[in-house]
């Protein structure tokens, strides 16, 4: 599945080299690289505040980073011009965690909207390209219905309709199964692994979903506190020895240094004790 | 960032004065880019292939200024005959009522009719704004237009821009007509001025230059909504709730902003 079994060492599509970011005065990402490959399907675990939201966040270009690089499909993000930014934007599709249709629209309109902003087609084929889609992801003739009509799962397949609509290179999937019962998230790995088989899409996940994450992953990073843990297959990360990557994957949460001085000034808001202070 | 609580309530006074300052320039200057980008989608986002859709405009100005017309008619008649019963009372002092028509044209045209109407379109079309645009980054369909190539700014700011600068004078221009009729009639009927004597007094009064003087400044009300309406929205944080705030803060400092403008442009212009 790797580079070494493919005759010809497969594209790198992202290339993300020690990036580091802050939230105000908050660091978020402390030197974080990843590389994603032609096809692959990258998922990205952690906890919550582990950064991977920030993470998927700058693979979109939503943030800049304080340093390193991101590249989109060998591009850097930083060197980018505006009208630049606007064709490599077309090369991604994006399918939110909440959907972000926009609800003043219908779900034909929401998943036709990138045609008729990006291309010159007539609207009789637009009509039909996003009956397409949505029978890629099972929701054909739900074309004319508003978003507020739809279940959590049935909105999370139009996102993901809207996503590929301009058949994109790469896909990011922002917790397609969160919030899904079981069923309908694992009809949503399914249809992530069929993408991907049909059109070779690069997809991110980001989840925090074990199970759905062993499924479709070919390969998973791992961060924690805004650094990577683990990046590698699903069964190097199975037999990992560290004991850190054992609790996630067991959901054990981690025995934290009892540090009495810091405990205190965290409930009470002030200072304890003259030495704490640095 | 002080890296520990300041203990003096007078550095802490300070502080604050400080910070909100810098909040308040920030604001002002978030403010200004907007109009001058949002302007710059206007005139070349065609070039750019990314046009500002004229039936996005069009939505928008039947939502701004059409939505409008009950509410705006009704209170510029209001308006309009409340001119009309004050006036007549205070000229009664002077045995003067018939001069009341003077009063009526000024007030109408150059004060009241641009006023009520900012105010109205704050109070629809601003909140709506704010509350839309919030709306919409809480539940990452901002963030959806930017990962589509879709400029938020091309996409729903300058078509709703757009339409406040049309409607806005427009809505004015209507509530000028409903306020002098209103006020006439009443006249009519307290002083038995008939309504044709009364509109030829006030086409005499009345120059092109009170009427832009109104409209003018009605124009410059519809930029204050739109940017108060955007900028509030796209600082909302915080969900439902936070929606609720910025909808209010909108709506309140577009009428203030309306009326402290109003002043200063009157006192500018009349100078």
């Amino acid at each position: 599945m790797t580079q070494a079994a493919a005759p010809r060492p497969p594209e790198r599509v992202i290339e993300v080299e020690d990036l580091v970011s802050f939230y105000g005065p908050r660091q978020i990402l402390r030197g974080v690289s990843v590389e994603v490959v032609e096809g692959e399907i990258m998922v990205i675990m952690g906890g919550s505040g582990s950064g991977k939201s920030t993470l998927l966040r700058h693979l979109m270009a939503l943030e800049w980073p304080t340093s390193g690089t991101v590249r989109l499909l060998g591009r850097d993000l930083a060197a980018l011009s505006a009208r630049e930014m606007f064709e490599l934007r077309k090369k991604i599709g994006v399918a939110f965690q909440g959907g972000a249709l926009f609800s003043s629209m219908t779900v034909g309109e929401n998943i036709m909207l990138p045609l008729h902003e990006h291309t010159e087609l007539d609207p009789t084929t637009m009509r039909i390209m996003a009956r397409l889609k949505l029978e890629v992801v099972d929701l054909a003739g739900f074309e004319d219905l508003m978003p507020s009509e739809l279940s959590g799962g049935m909105i999370k397949r139009a996102a993901m309709a809207r996503a590929i609509i301009m058949d994109p290179k790469i896909l990011f999937c922002d917790e397609p199964s969160a919030g899904l019962d079981p069923v309908v998230a694992s009809a949503i790995d399914d249809l992530i692994l069929r993408l991907r088989d049909a059109v070779g899409m690069s997809v991110v996940v980001v989840t925090h979903e074990l199970e759905s994450a062993f499924k479709i992953a070919d390969r998973i990073t791992v961060l924690d506190k805004g650094e990577t843990l683990f990046i590698g297959t699903v069964e190097e990360l199975r037999n990992h020895p560290s004991e850190r990557i054992q609790n996630l994957l067991n959901r054990r949460a981690e025995d934290e240094a009892v540090d009495a001085d810091a405990y205190m000034r965290r409930l009470t808001g002030v200072e304890v004790s003259g030495a704490a202070r640095l | 960032m002080a890296e520990q609580a300041t203990d003096n309530s007078a550095a802490r006074f300070v502080e604050r004065l400080g910070r909100g300052t810098v909040r308040g320039v920030e604001e002002l200057g978030a403010c200004g880019m907007l109009v001058f980008e949002t302007l710059y989608w206007i005139v070349s986002g065609r070039r750019m292939r990314q046009p500002v859709r004229i039936d996005a405009i069009f939505v928008q100005m039947m939502e701004t200024g059409i939505g409008a017309i009950p509410i705006v008619a009704l209170m510029a008649g209001t308006i309009g005959v409340m001119l009309a019963i004050q006036g007549i009372h205070t000229l009664k002092i002077f045995g003067a009522e018939t001069q009341v028509t003077v009063g009526i044209a000024f007030s109408v045209v150059r004060e009241f009719a641009p006023l009520i109407t900012g105010i109205i379109v704050a109070g629809r079309s601003g909140s709506a704004l704010a509350a839309r645009l919030g709306t919409m980054k809480i539940n990452q369909e901002i963030d959806a237009l930017h990962v589509m190539g879709i400029n938020p700014l091309r996409f729903l700011v300058a078509p709703a821009l757009v339409a406040m600068m049309v409607m806005v004078p427009a809505l004015t221009l209507f509530s000028d007509f409903v306020g002098l009729l209103a006020a006439g009639l009443y006249v009519g009927v307290d002083l038995g001025i008939s309504l044709a004597a009364y509109f030829d007094r006030v086409i005499e009064i009345l120059s092109v230059d009170d009427l832009m003087h109104g409209l003018g400044k009605s124009a410059l009300f519809a930029i204050l909504i739109g940017v108060i309406g955007v900028v509030n929205g796209a600082s909302v944080s915080g969900g439902a709730e936070g929606v609720g705030k910025v909808t209010t803060r909108a709506v309140v400092q577009s009428i203030a902003a309306i009326v402290v403008t109003d002043m200063i442009f009157a006192f500018a212009v009349t100078r």
